[in-house]
């Protein structure tokens, strides 16, 4: 797939903003005044920055308020549902712990539950597409949820439980990855079912539709070098949660290395999204005959 | 979890035959052409004399090459456009519920005055049969030639999609799959037509009839049958001439 | 609540103000479209349902029409060349200015020596105007883009059998059981093909594709036989060698229909040798059977012999039929004997032998329709030999193409499959004879009509054309001995020798609608460096140079003055019964063109239908015909003509609705609202052949007495299959030494063999020039079915499908070079070298490389940013295909042509593949960049915003 820089930032930083959402819903740490408005003030800065990020790759951004309306049967009109009420919510929570010193904390927990499901359901965008095979798999969700509560929780100074979830999603994303590289061929899909001439015998592109490109081109048939994407996930497995671990459990605590722990696990977060799209291959691929052979 | 019609009244689709198809895209451009001045926004080309001209269609031809050890290799026309699947995951994925399926025929349609844009519904579709428009914003796709096929305002033996009434070849049949008795029925069930990545659960509608094996002729089986006629003609004393003598007296 | 909301949707949209019916000009198959038009815009093209050339289809180029005529490359003005030649620099005039600066060329020219203008016209379908303007100017330079087409196509079946493939004829397809297609890509009947293979698939029928390249229709051909290129006649003749080896011929329809009986004298050495036997009145003799005496071939009730011989004076005379059995049975035309320089196995062809023996004679079909023959027999079915063959310039477009294409219709015409049910049919006004076409002229005399049409068909030496000093007479070199029979003209020379001055110099070139400068050119960077070429005064070598495009192309460039036609959708045209018309196998039919929308360039001088302008340009310089007595012009524009112009009394231009009463079919005077007749009719005319005239035609009473009534004849014009083609005898007899019309001596081997009366063949000339080691591969184009030559890449939507052309590469070659994906390659010929990206192809002739024809443009023209993919890594093969075979010792031009006709053997091509280092990604040769008079294309389009 395509590695747009709009989704990558807004599935990054919303995944973000949200984990630490969840975290000061259920009160951790517990904050109220100034440090509560700087802690929500960068939470929803993350969260609403990145949805507002999501909505640069629309075509039509102005209608954004009809993607509400299909709860039912979409997730991303879930996750757009869910995102607001999350916000909702946990605005009313950080009101009453920046300007009334009241702590909600029933609000809190339906505000932190919320916000969490809000980041499954952005994991379930990805997870449920049969077209993807790299994507549709339970890890998925398990992932996206590790990253947000991981990374939630290391901006929420919770430096020991950040880093066993961060050491944690390394390990998952490692897996994810291993399990990953596996699934289009599991899922079973080749240019002879896509074509339905196997019975030809081994079946390839002649020629393209078009000599020049088109939308699904360009959106869906993305291929990475393999050297390229190790070294990627190489430094994305360093930064994500072994670096910051390193950092948050060997050193001595302070906010130089707070500060530190967090830039590499953004570097590593930004990362692993990018090998996330740009490494997943789309059915449709098969058609173009571009699959990444190995 | 679905917003897909449980049962639609017709499932209006496509066959096409990959062994009459020669790859003209008539049917590519046909399509273009009435789809760009009818329903909803036109099909723009962009960049359209310059580097990359990179427009949207609804329909598209691949080819293929295709070789069975010890075979010459076989070429095949593939025209692709919506398969107007009976379980289509562009509809359920879609956000603003742009996306539907038509209760009365099951064809697929954007609403385009509702659709984001967000290209979802293109990520979920397996068979690149959606392409956003670029000057739009809005995804486009193959409408069945909705506003042909009942449009009053044509003659009825017009009332077919454009790419159907263009194709040359005639490879392009159009009809109800949900009538045993229909054209696409019949010629889907006498050709074994395939269905497009089955694995994938969409139950497309469209079919595709399969190209006929070639050249299993070249095998020296036939040729036992046919060798007698290429028989020499009889060897008499006075050998050509004579059989022609013999031959012209038949008539 | 419901599970979700429908939207309402209109489903019955207006879809359009007006239909207006006309004919597509994409391409030259000539489809009937229904124009839909809103508030005056075109919106919509589709096909006619009620026409008989598409039945409502359309293809891509045809609905890509719109883009076409919104092109940003048309052009707007006529034009005045103000830098150099091939730079594109020019300036706007009125068509006014633009007509005087014509005639002030061309007058004197007439006056004073008309064959210094040369004329020469693409392929439009108004060449008997643009033929009749040229003769009435004086000129003996005239000719369309035949020779560089397929004119060994057209000449070989019209010599052979009075008519030819091309679109002039038609399978049966509602009962043809076999069909065998050779060397066909596209095709000018583009859409009736497809309609037909279609109809075919339908049918169960069996198709069979020969062709070194297996797409298009020969990807749906049932069995592929993927020939050698140039090998075809070697395969047919092995195909004739079983079937008359088994006695699978049709010795019937031979005797009644052929000159398969005539007597051929057998005084080997004497001037008669090889010529017919002939009685006093100088008719063809043949052994009568009851009686064993000669008598003439078309004495009634006569069934000739084939097996006798004739004894006369001491000279053996024998019927063709037995020259034919033994020039073929012989063991060099054994399956065996060709199979490894054809690439197909022994076995194959034996097997493909005997399943057209099978199909023609185990699967006769009948017909019960009663008729009566030329000599007045009746008949009471209509038998037929359901195979059908279709061939084009596969087969056409090399040296030896003109006797393969004969060596085909040998084939169809022992099979008994031409002109019966299930069978090869013709379209009116075929079937002519060759005799019944005129013969070439060429005195030309100052202030004078031609003698005759310069085009035509040679009967024999005497008829060459040559001036009185036996120098050729024609700058193209057409009717000599380098290649006699070239009926089409030599287009493809006409630049090479006018810059050579060999034979002469020329003063004006005009030429109309070919892009000489670039894809319809062999060796294309010479040919612009002759049309740029000064003399030592700094003039050009070629001294003027007008040109009629409709579009910014290559050509206009390089001209000096630039009349600019309009739009297909702007123009009056007829598809004319004088022409190339549109007939059907069963009917006659031809159709018209008219201004469906107004041809306007706001802010410019605008443009005109170039017939028009041609005919104002004539009553201009006062041509006979063109000017009335008192000095005013005949006609005010092409319309006028095509409706009050008469060629012969009462056959004009077009056949329908003639007369006052408009009821005239084929005759009749002219009627004055004859086009609003066809406008209303749907653009089209038709009438059908009466059920007893519709096969055998050529033999056929009915059929003939019905061509005459109709106006396509005069007389009744029966005839017999050539087999025996006896002009070429008188060709090969001169240069055995024979009679007054002597062929140089260099020539006379050449002639010796490839005027070979039967059908023979010889391996390309290519083959004798290059070495086959250093140059290992033949290298072919194809046309791509959504592109027209080179004008489709103007089009938005065309260009997006073909806006690169790679090499295709097969497995083998791919293999030995080590080539992988995304590579680019040299490609050489023996006189040059290109640089080309290269992709792999299996189901291709291993030994073959091929591309996309025209597809490479060069930078600046047809209003395309000068970064199109089509200037930067599309490109021409012409690059490497030379108008001239390599010098021999004898410093001659020896012409890269067929020797008989003269065709571009465009298909001869020997190469040699290396890779080559991608750098840049950027074909090789580049040619500096044009101008664009036009400007560029706006950057995003999205027709049909507006309705
Ligand atoms: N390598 C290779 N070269 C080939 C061939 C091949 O097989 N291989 N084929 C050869 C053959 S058969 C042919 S016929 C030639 C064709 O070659 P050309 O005849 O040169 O074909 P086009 O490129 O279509 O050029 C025709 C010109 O007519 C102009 N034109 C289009 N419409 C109109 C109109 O309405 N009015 C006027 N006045 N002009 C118009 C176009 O803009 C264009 O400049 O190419 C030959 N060249
Ligand atoms: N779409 C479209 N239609 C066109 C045109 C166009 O440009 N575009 N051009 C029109 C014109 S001007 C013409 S002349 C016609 C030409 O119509 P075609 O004759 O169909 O034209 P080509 O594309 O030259 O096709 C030649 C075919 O012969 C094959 N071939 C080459 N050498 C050999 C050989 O030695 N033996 C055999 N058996 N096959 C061989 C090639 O692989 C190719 O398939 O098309 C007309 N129709
Ligand atoms: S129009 Fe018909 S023959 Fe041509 S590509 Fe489309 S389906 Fe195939
Ligand atoms: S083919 Fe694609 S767009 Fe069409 S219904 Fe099926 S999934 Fe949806
Ligand atoms: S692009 Fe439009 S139709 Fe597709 S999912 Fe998004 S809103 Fe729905
Ligand atoms: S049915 Fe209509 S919209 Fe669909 S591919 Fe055909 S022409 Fe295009
Ligand atoms: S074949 Fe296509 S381009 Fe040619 S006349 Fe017909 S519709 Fe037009
Ligand atoms: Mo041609």
């Amino acid at each position: 797939m395509h590695p747009a820089p709009s989704v990558i930032i807004f599935t990054a930083l919303s995944g973000l903003g949200f984990g630490l959402l969840t975290w000061l819903g259920f009160g951790f740490p517990e904050v109220s005044g100034a440090t509560a408005f700087a802690m929500f003030f960068v939470a929803f800065a993350l969260a609403a920055g990145g949805l507002l990020a999501s909505t640069f790759h629309l075509g039509n951004p102005q209608r954004a308020l009809k993607a509400f309306s299909q709860w039912r049967s979409s997730w991303l009109s879930r996750e757009a549902v869910l995102a607001v009420a999350s916000l909702g919510v946990m605005g009313l929570y950080a009101i009453g712990l920046i300007f009334l010193n009241s702590t909600w904390q029933l609000l809190g927990g339906i505000g932190g539950a919320l916000s969490i499901t809000t980041v499954f359901s952005t994991s379930m965008i990805y997870a449920q597409m049969k077209t993807v095979p790299r994507w549709r798999m339970p890890l998925t969700p398990v992932l996206f949820l590790t990253y947000a509560l991981g990374g939630g929780a290391l901006l929420a100074g919770q430096v020991l439980t950040a880093s066993l979830l961060l050491l944690a999603l390394s390990v998952l994303q490692l897996i994810s990855w291993k399990l990953g590289d596996r699934r289009f061929a599991q899922a079973g899909s080749t240019i002879e079912t896509a074509t339905g001439l196997g019975f030809l015998g081994r079946v390839r592109l002649l020629e393209k539709p078009h000599s020049g490109s088109n939308y699904l081109m360009r959106e869906m048939v993305h291929v990475v070098g393999r050297k390229h994407a190790l070294k990627l996930r190489g430094i994305a497995l360093l930064t994500l949660g072994i670096i910051p671990a390193a950092l948050l459990l060997v050193l001595p605590f302070n906010h130089i290395i707070a500060v530190a722990a967090v830039a590499s696990h953004l570097l590593g977060l930004f990362a692993a999204r990018w090998l996330f799209f740009a490494e997943a291959e789309h059915v449709v691929g098969l058609y173009y005959d571009q699959r990444r052979v190995g | 979890m679905t917003t897909l019609p449980q049962n639609t009244g017709k499932k209006l689709g496509l066959v096409i035959d990959l062994d009459t198809c020669v790859g003209c895209h008539a049917c590519v451009i046909s399509c273009k052409e009435w789809n760009t001045s009818n329903y909803g926004a036109p099909l723009s080309d962009m960049d359209a004399y310059g580097e990359s001209p990179e427009g949207t269609f609804l329909n598209r031809v691949h080819t293929f090459e295709a070789k069975l050890a010890d075979k010459p290799a076989q070429i095949v026309h593939f025209p692709k456009s919506c398969l107007h699947c009976e379980d289509a995951p562009c509809v359920t994925v879609c956000p603003t519920g742009a996306s539907y399926k038509r209760v009365e025929d099951g064809i697929v349609l954007v609403n385009e005055d509702n659709c984001i844009g967000c290209g979802l519904c293109a990520w979920a579709c397996p068979y690149g049969a959606r392409e956003m428009d670029a000057a739009a914003g809005v995804m486009k796709k193959c409408t069945l030639c909705v506003d042909r096929i009942y449009n009053e305002n044509i003659p009825e033996k017009d009332r077919e999609p454009a790419c159907v009434r263009s194709c040359p070849a005639g490879a392009r049949h159009f009809g109800d799959f949900a009538d045993p008795d229909s054209n696409v029925s019949l010629l889907s069930a006498a050709r074994d037509g395939l269905e497009l990545m089955p694995e994938l659960g969409t139950r497309p509608v469209n079919r595709y009839l399969p190209p006929r094996l070639k050249d299993d002729i070249t095998d020296s089986s036939s040729i036992d049958i046919l060798a007698p006629l290429l028989d020499p003609m009889p060897e008499t004393a006075s050998g050509f001439l004579g059989w022609l003598d013999k031959a012209l007296e038949k008539f | 609540m419901p599970p979700f909301e429908q939207p309402l949707l209109n489903p019955s949209p207006e879809v359009s103000d007006e239909i207006r019916k006309t004919t597509c000009y994409m391409c030259a198959c000539r489809c009937g479209i229904d124009v839909h038009l809103q508030d005056g815009k075109v919106k919509y093209i589709e096909g006619n349902k009620d026409h008989p050339v598409n039945k409502g289809v359309l293809c891509a180029k045809g609905s890509a029409g719109i883009m076409q005529h919104y092109s940003p490359a048309r052009l707007k003005a006529p034009l005045k060349r103000v830098g150099e030649r091939g730079s594109g620099e020019f300036e706007e005039i009125s068509w006014d200015e633009a007509l005087d600066i014509a005639a002030g060329w061309l007058g004197p020219i007439r006056e004073n020596n008309p064959s210094k203008l040369a004329f020469f016209t693409g392929r439009d379908q108004s060449q008997s105007l643009t033929s009749w303007w040229a003769q009435a100017f004086g000129t003996p330079n005239y000719a369309a883009h035949g020779g560089f087409c397929s004119v060994n196509m057209a000449a070989a079946g019209i010599y052979t059998m009075g008519g030819a493939f091309w679109e002039f004829g038609t399978p049966d397809w509602e009962r043809t059981k076999l069909f065998m297609i050779f060397g066909v890509a596209e095709d000018h009947d583009s859409n009736p093909i497809k309609m037909g293979l279609g109809r075919l698939k339908e049918r169960g029928a069996k198709v069979i594709g020969v062709n070194p390249v297996r797409s298009g229709y020969n990807a749906i051909a049932d069995e592929w036989v993927g020939i050698t290129p140039g090998t075809d006649g070697l395969f047919i003749l092995a195909l004739v060698h079983e079937l008359l080896r088994a006695g699978k011929v049709d010795l019937e329809y031979l005797t009644r229909y052929t000159n398969a009986p005539y007597l051929v004298n057998g005084d080997e050495g004497s001037a008669e040798s090889g010529l017919f036997m002939r009685d006093k009145d100088g008719k063809p003799q043949v052994l009568d059977r009851a009686t064993g005496k000669p008598v003439a071939f078309d004495k009634k009730g006569v069934k000739a012999d084939l097996a006798g011989t004739l004894r006369k004076g001491g000279v053996t005379h024998r019927p063709v039929f037995q020259l034919l059995a033994e020039k073929y049975m012989g063991a060099e035309n054994a399956p065996a004997a060709v199979a490894d320089r054809c690439g197909i196995s022994a076995d194959r062809i034996r097997r493909i032998a005997a399943e057209l023996a099978h199909v023609a004679f185990e699967e006769e079909i009948t017909i019960d329709q009663p008729w009566t023959d030329w000599k007045g027999e009746k008949h009471e079915k209509m038998t037929g030999r359901p195979v059908s063959f279709h061939a084009m310039r596969g087969i056409s477009a090399h040296s030896n193409g003109f006797q393969t294409c004969r060596a085909l219709h040998l084939l169809q015409i022992l099979l008994g499959s031409v002109e019966v049910p299930g069978g090869f049919r013709f379209k009116p006004p075929y079937p002519k004879p060759a005799t019944a076409h005129p013969k070439p002229h060429c005195a030309a005399c100052p202030g004078e009509v031609l003698n005759g049409p310069h085009l035509g068909f040679v009967q024999g030496p005497e008829d060459l054309m040559f001036d009185d000093d036996g120098n050729a007479a024609r700058i193209d070199k057409a009717f000599t001995w380098e290649n006699p029979m070239s009926s089409h003209g030599l287009m493809h020379m006409v630049i090479s020798n006018a810059h050579a001055g060999d034979p002469y110099k020329i003063d004006t070139l005009f030429m109309y609608m070919a892009n000489m400068s670039w894809n319809s050119s062999m060796n294309s960077g010479k040919v612009m460096e002759m049309l740029t070429d000064k003399d030592e005064n700094g003039d050009y070598v070629i001294p003027r140079i007008i040109y009629s495009d409709a579009y910014s192309s290559e050509m206009v460039a390089f001209a000096d003055l630039i009349l600019p036609d309009t739009t297909y959708l702007e123009r009056h045209d007829c598809i004319s019964m004088l022409d190339r018309p549109i007939c059907e196998a069963g009917a006659m039919a031809d159709s018209i063109r008219w201004p469906v929308v107004e041809p306007e360039r706001p802010g410019h001088a605008g443009v005109r239908g170039f017939q028009s302008a041609l005919i104002q340009l004539g009553a201009k310089l006062g041509l006979p015909g063109m000017v009335n007595e008192d000095g005013s012009a005949t006609y005010q524009d092409y319309a006028d003509y095509i409706q009050n112009h008469e060629r012969r009394p009462g056959v004009g231009p077009l056949a329908g609705f003639r007369g006052k009463d408009g009821k005239g079919k084929g005759r009749g005077a002219p009627n004055p609202d004859q086009i609003q007749a066809y406008i209303d009719n749907g653009g089209f005319w038709i009438d059908h052949i009466p059920d007893e005239a519709l096969y055998f035609k050529p033999w056929n009473a009915a059929y003939q007495d019905w061509a005459v009534e109709r106006g396509i004849f005069d007389k009744p014009e029966p005839y017999l299959f050539q087999i025996y083609v006896e002009p070429m005898r008188k060709f090969q007899l001169a240069a055995e030494g024979h009679g007054a019309h002597q062929p140089p001596d260099h020539l006379r081997a050449q002639l010796k063999v490839a005027m070979d009366p039967l059908p023979v063949w010889y391996p390309p000339f290519e083959e004798g020039v290059v070495d086959p080691e250093e140059f290992p591969l033949h290298a072919l184009t194809q046309r791509p079915a959504a592109m027209y030559h080179s004008w489709g890449s103007q089009n938005a939507w065309l260009r997006q499908i073909h806006g690169v052309n790679p090499l295709y590469v097969s497995g083998e070659i791919w293999q030995e070079h080590g080539f992988a994906e995304g590579d680019w390659a040299w490609l050489s010929s023996r006189h040059s070298k290109i640089k080309v990206p290269v992709v792999r192809m299996d189901a291709l002739n291993a030994r073959t490389v091929w591309t996309w024809n025209a597809i490479g443009k060069r930078k600046g023209a047809w209003a395309l940013d000068e970064k199109a993919p089509e200037a930067n890594k599309g490109f021409l093969l012409n690059h490497l295909i030379n108008e001239l075979l390599p010098p021999k010792a004898d410093g001659m031009r020896w012409s890269n042509s067929d020797p008989v006709t003269g065709q571009a053997a465009w298909f001869d091509l020997r190469v040699k593949i290396e890779r080559a280092d991608p750098g840049d990604q950027v074909a090789e040769p580049q040619t500096p960049s044009q101008k664009s008079p036009v400007g560029q294309g706006p950057k995003n389009v999205s027709y049909g915003e507006q309705f």
